[in-house]
This record gives structure tokens, sequence and C-alpha cells, in this order.
């Protein structure tokens, strides 16, 4: 068996694939944070349309291209190689204790395998009513700023893109964190700087991607001259 | 002190067993946890019934043969500590206490409270070893070793293989005691030689054994009566990366064509 194979089927080397996927992830939300910024430029949605419109030009297609395919690799990778190890895990303990009292283990790490799939179903809802246009809000070709706002101002999908967030923020508070015990990087000179280093890029993605529909919701970003 | 003990009893490996209320009077609070089961014991034999069965050795906390799931949490309530070691001072009158076998599928039970670590055994077989040169005792302090790595090795080797970081593990992991026994021979100069391919060893061993995942929740660390710090699962972690991808392993010594 090859080196590679004996690793993927090991729990050390399917926890690496998560951690390099999970970051890989993690990356693309928080960039896709930041330029989702630009809802905030005050110029009626000139700046993010432009942007949009970049993205899905000719000239940008590699760049969109090969992001949608190294994106869809890492979550097939990510969802794979937790399904099986949490197949592994159940029947570690296929009788349980009556009795349980956590000490350490919170309530997001251990809701991970949760969170996980909640954030998995947002993101099919997030891309068939931004990209696809097919989410039952008003969507407009490349006007991401309309679609946004007028997405957002339906309360029930901005209340599911919150709850996302939140999973997020579960999901990443844990992840980012075990990421640097998982690929092995510890010593007790900077062990207490990884959970600030976890907490700090987290609350990063978690407060960017709040604002969107917070600021839909109280009227700070609206349509010029149309009604939201 | 009175208590009422919930205690699992189960005949043998192949029965269900459950749950057993037993009322208990008399508790001192001098007594170890161990003790008061003993004084139960007594109880249970003059009334002709079977006694409670638990492993215990040395009752010093140095053995790493009691344990037992108190109140959901291993070795009982207080930190550092190993069952024996656990008085009953930190109980109060009219408790309930729920006593449960540590539960793994590596670890069948065998009778009521004792589980069979013989999986911990094997993993240790695997690769717990360092190879020596036999023959006339070699000189003292001949291979030098840094203090750091001296204590490091040593804070590892404190671990006894009770098997609560299993117990605890909400995926029944064995990666505290895995990494444990790996550092504590790893950080070694002796221990070199075989540092990688130990951590294949001993990993893949623990994999098969039934244990689970590491998902870096901490339980373990924070139940270990020795405290042993996760940081050493993040060292095997380290370990297992390289080795898996360090050409002489698995050639059988052949050089690459």
């Amino acid at each position: 068996m090859s080196a590679l194979a004996a690793y993927w089927r090991s729990t050390v080397g399917k926890k690496m694939v998560m951690a390099v996927t999970g970051l890989i992830l993690f990356a693309y939300v928080l960039v896709h944070m930041l330029g989702n910024l630009q809802l905030f430029a005050g110029d009626g949605g000139k700046a993010i349309n432009e942007y949009a419109a970049f993205l899905h030009s000719t000239r940008a297609a590699p760049l969109l291209w090969g992001a949608r395919i190294v994106l869809l690799a890492c979550i097939t990778l990510h969802v794979w190689a937790a399904i099986a190890l949490t197949i592994q895990a159940w029947g570690a303990r296929p009788v349980g204790y009556a009795k349980r009292k956590y000490r350490e283990a919170d309530y997001y790490a251990r809701t991970m395998i949760w969170s996980g799939p909640i954030i998995g179903a947002f993101v099919v809802y997030h891309v068939l009513h931004l990209t696809l246009g097919m989410g039952g809000a008003p969507f407009e070709e490349l006007n991401a700023y309309g679609n946004v706002i007028r997405g957002f101002s339906i309360p029930c999908v901005a209340i599911f893109y919150i709850i996302a967030v939140l999973m997020l923020m579960a999901h990443f508070r844990h992840g980012l964190w075990s990421w640097f015990q998982t690929i092995g990087w510890s010593h007790p000179a900077h062990d207490g700087a990884r959970r600030c280093v976890a907490n700090v890029l987290t609350a990063i993605v978690v407060i960017g991607d709040l604002s969107f529909p917070i600021a839909v919701l109280l009227k700070l970003v609206t349509i010029p001259g149309g009604a939201a | 002190m009175k208590l009422t003990l919930h205690i699992w009893r189960q005949k043998a490996r192949a029965d269900k067993g459950g749950f057993v209320r037993y009322p208990l009077a008399d508790v001192t609070e001098h007594m170890s946890f161990l003790e008061m089961l003993d004084v139960l014991n007594e109880e249970l034999v003059v009334k002709g019934e079977e006694p409670v069965h638990f492993e215990h050795d040395c009752r010093e906390g140095i053995c790493g043969c009691c344990g037992a799931v108190v109140n959901g949490q291993a070795h009982g309530p207080q930190k550092g500590t190993t069952l024996c070691q656990l008085h009953m001072r930190h109980f109060h009158d009219n408790d309930e206490i729920w006593i449960e076998p540590f539960r793994s599928k590596a670890f069948p039970i065998l009778k009521d409270l004792i589980v069979d670590r013989g999986a911990f055994d094997r993993v240790i077989q695997a690769g717990g070893f360092i190879a020596v040169r036999t023959g006339s005792a070699p000189d003292a302090n001949g291979i030098t070793v840094s203090k750091e790595a001296s204590d490091l090795a040593m804070d590892a080797a404190e671990c006894i293989g009770c098997g609560a970081c299993v117990a605890s593990c909400p995926n029944g992991s064995a990666s505290l005691f895995v990494s444990a026994k790996l550092s504590q021979l790893g950080l070694l100069p002796q221990g070199q030689p075989e540092r990688l391919k130990r951590a294949l060893a001993m990993i893949r061993k623990a994999e098969e054994e039934g244990f689970g995942y590491c998902s870096n929740y901490g339980e373990c660390e924070a139940v270990c009566p020795k405290r042993i710090s996760i940081h050493h699962i993040a060292r095997a972690n380290c370990d297992y990366h390289k080795a898996s991808f360090t050409v002489w392993q698995g050639t059988g010594g052949k050089a690459a064509r």
C-alpha cells in the first residue's frame, strides 16, 4: 500500500486532511467577507457590483473556476473525512454513560459534527440565493448590491443567514484552535497564543459577516431611489 | 454520612448488566472511595450477596489499576487524583453517587467495574521499546540529555496507563496514553533510532484496537490523574506526519531505486 493511502486510512492522516482543507475553506470565507465589505462603500453599490462584474468577466474566469474547483474538492474531502472519523468514534464506545460531566470538552467542540451540516445546508442555499438566483428572493444578474439588500430584507432569509454565521463561529472557534494541535504545532511558549489567534480570527469573520444582514435590516444600506 | 450508590453490575463480558441501588450508612469522610466500596462489600458478603468487583492494587495512586467513572467523571470529581486517592470528604451527606466502569469498545467489561485494558499492553508491544546494547553496564552519564528534554520525558513517563483518558474522551480515543508513551521514549536520545517507526506502529495499533480519533477536546488532560498534557498529542501527530512520508519507512532497509 502506498504511503499516501495508508496515511489517509489512519485517523491522524484524516485529521490532517481536515485541517488543511478546513484552513483553505476558512481562508475563503475570510476573503469572501473582506470583498463583501464593499457593500458599505456608500456609493449605491457601484464598487461591489464592479467587483462582481470583474469576478464574472472572462479575464477572471480562471480565478473564479479555479477557486470553485478547489473549494468543491476541499468541501468533499472535509466532509468525507468528518463522516469517516465520526462513524469510527461512535463505534469506539458502543455503550454510553448514564451520567456525563465534561470538564474541558466545551459545547462548541462537541457539536462540530452538527454545526458542520448546518453550515453545509446554508452554503447550498447561499449559492442558490446569491449565485444562481433560485433562493425565492428577488434576483438580478450581476447586481450583487441589490440582491443582497432585497434578500436580507426578507426576515427569514436574514435569520437563516445569522444562524449559519453563528454556527460558523462555533465551528471556527474550535476548528482553528484544533488546527494547531492536529498539525503538531505546540510549544509551551506559544500554546496560550493558539487559543487567542483562533478566537481573534473567528471574531473578525463573524463580526464582518453579521454586519451585512444587520445593516440591511436596520436600513443602514439601502438601494438609492428605490424601496428595498 | 449516608449515601445512595448506583453501581453498574455485570456478571460477565456477555452479560447485559445494569445499575443496582445500594443505600450505605456509616461512611466517614476520612475513607477513601475504595474503602467506602470495601465497607459496602463487607455488608454484601454478610448478607450473602455477591460483592462489587473493582480493580485496585497499590491504593497510593501510582499503579494505575483502579478507576471508575463517578458521577460522570473518570476517577471522580477531584482533579489530578486516582480513584483510590479520592476521599469521601469530597462528597456530602445524602449524596447519590453513580459508579460506572470505563466505557470503550477496546476495554471490554470483565465484571462489574473491572475492564480488560489489555489493548494498552498490545499498543506498547507494537512499539514501546528501545534497542539497547547488551553486555556490560554502560558508563553512567555516557549519553548526555538536556534538562528540558529530560523533564518533558519524565512528565510523559508519569502516565500510569489507567485508561481515564479513553474513558473520558467523547470519541473514546487513546491519544493521550499513546502520545505519552511516544514522548517518554521519543524525547530521549536512547529513543531516537525507532522514533518515527514507533509513532506509526503504536498509533496504528491503537486504531486497530478500536480506539477513536482525537478531536482535541482536551477532556483527557482534564481528568488525567497524572495531568499529562495534550501537547504530547501534538508531538505524536507531528512524528506521525513525518513518519508517513519518510522514504525509508516500510522499505525494509532496501535503498530506493
